[in-house]
């Protein structure tokens, strides 16, 4: 049986789907985190039989949309004194930006240098979106 | 029409705006003498990224036939493009010269994310294998004109319907109308993108068929769409080689049609139409190419709030 300490104060990202829990820790840059971190894979799940969970001993500003684009059915909880005070429920954000790439060699952010990688949710149920500028339709595939 | 400070896609504007810009176009081509100075003292900037002939002079006529003037470029070898400036600077400094941009670019999405820079109107001129907005006002004038209306038709669009982004623009465009359907026809490779059945016919709940031979149907068809297969959006020569001549409209297959269809083209045509069919009434490209000048008279006018 693996055991992890609680946190006193921190974020706990929960209910991650199986394989996108260390993706999240890349793109939080928990890798090179100065404080407690813990990456949990394939943990036991009343609700989804298994999952992926981080623990981090540190306030740091998530980006929350990131996190409902990869999966809404995450949950954040927020911890004081080894007690949930917030429980975060994520959604689909309606936009979603320099998150992904759009794969479109003829898009305009192929060639352009500054511009900002964005998407719009058009399908909430299929969770399907669409680059802005070129329409190429995207949807979360872990 | 005053809210629309750009053209990027067929559906910034409303379907009332679109009726205005027809009737002014139609307007326009009636009395064009009438309409010749309007555009007195105004500078249209082309931004040509890619070679095009008729788009560029198109536009480039319509704004002198308004009495206003035309500067910019048609290829990139001569601007400072070459030395690496982005689109947000180009669109910045032009802005600041001209009162409206027209804008070609080979890239998808290049006039949207121009737009947001832009200090005047842009008209997207077209972008890549995406959009060709004032093509389709075009293409609706002359529908418009011919056929009287834009409800209870059928639109056949043959050829390259994956890169043909005047046939992405006029199925936007057409499905803001009641009782249209859709016949596409084009070999496997060269289907409608997802996004045009997702976003568009599959979320307005429109009659679509999807068959790769145009004699099959042709006979069901109030307008048939003929499409170029381009050259210029393939990566691979091998595949334009192999699909290029897939469609070729002849004396054969219009005997099949209805009296009443409409063939249209966005031009230029390489072979997938036959000159004998230049000779049919329902030929009706050539007459889409003059009201391509008056509608882009008309959205000129309307951008500049001239009119």
């Amino acid at each position: 049986m693996l055991y992890i300490d609680s946190i006193r104060k921190g974020i706990v990202i929960d209910h991650i789907k199986v394989g996108c829990g260390f993706k999240i820790f890349k793109y939080l840059k928990l890798d090179k985190a100065d404080f407690t971190v813990a990456l949990i894979m394939n943990a036991p799940s009343k609700k989804y039989g298994r999952k992926d969970m981080i623990k981090i001993e540190n306030t740091i500003n998530i980006d929350l949309r990131m996190l409902g684009f990869i999966d809404p059915n995450i949950t954040v909880n927020i911890i004081e004194n080894e007690k949930i005070t917030e429980k975060i429920n994520l959604s689909l954000p309606t936009r979603v930006e320099n998150i992904i790439k759009c794969k479109n060699p003829r898009c305009i952010t192929s060639s352009e240098r500054y511009i900002m990688h964005r998407f719009i949710l058009i399908d909430e149920e299929k969770g399907i979106y669409k680059c802005e500028y070129c329409d190429h339709i995207y949807s979360w595939e872990g | 029409m005053s809210k629309v400070k750009h053209l990027i896609d067929p559906q910034d504007i409303s379907l009332d705006e679109i009726n205005e810009l027809i009737q002014l176009g139609e307007e326009i081509s009636n009395n064009p003498e009438r309409y010749n100075n309007v555009c007195n003292g105004k500078i249209l900037g082309t931004l040509f990224y890619e070679p095009s002939t008729r788009t560029r002079l198109s536009f480039e006529s319509a704004m002198i036939r308004l009495g206003g003037q035309v500067i910019g470029f048609s290829e990139i070898g001569s601007s400072s493009i070459m030395k690496g400036e982005s689109i947000p600077d180009t669109v910045r400094t032009i802005g600041s010269y001209v009162d409206i941009i027209a804008m070609r670019h080979p890239k998808e999405g290049a006039p949207k994310y121009a737009s947001y820079f832009s200090p005047v109107p842009l008209i997207n001129a077209g972008d890549g294998g995406h959009q060709h907005p004032t093509q389709t006002l075009t293409d609706l004038i002359t529908i418009h004109k011919v056929k009287g209306g834009f409800s209870n038709l059928t639109i056949g669009f043959c050829g390259d319907l994956k890169f043909g982004r005047t046939v992405h623009s006029l199925i936007k465009a057409m499905s803001r109308y009641t009782n249209i359907s859709f016949i596409l026809i084009s070999p496997n490779e060269l289907k409608v993108p997802n996004y045009i059945k997702t976003e568009i016919l599959d979320k307005n709940n429109l009659k679509y068929i999807e068959v790769e031979k145009l004699e099959d149907l042709i006979q069901e068809l109030d307008i048939l769409y003929m499409t170029r297969v381009q050259k210029e959006r393939f990566f691979n020569e091998a595949d334009y080689i192999r699909l290029k001549d897939s469609y070729i409209l002849d004396k054969s297959k219009m005997e099949l049609a209805k009296k009443d269809l409409i063939v249209l083209h966005p031009l230029p045509r390489v072979n997938e139409i036959s000159y004998e069919v230049d000779k049919d009434p329902r030929a009706c490209y050539f007459m889409q190419v003059k009201y391509g000048m008056y509608a882009r008279m008309a959205l000129i006018s309307k951008l500049l709030e001239v009119m």
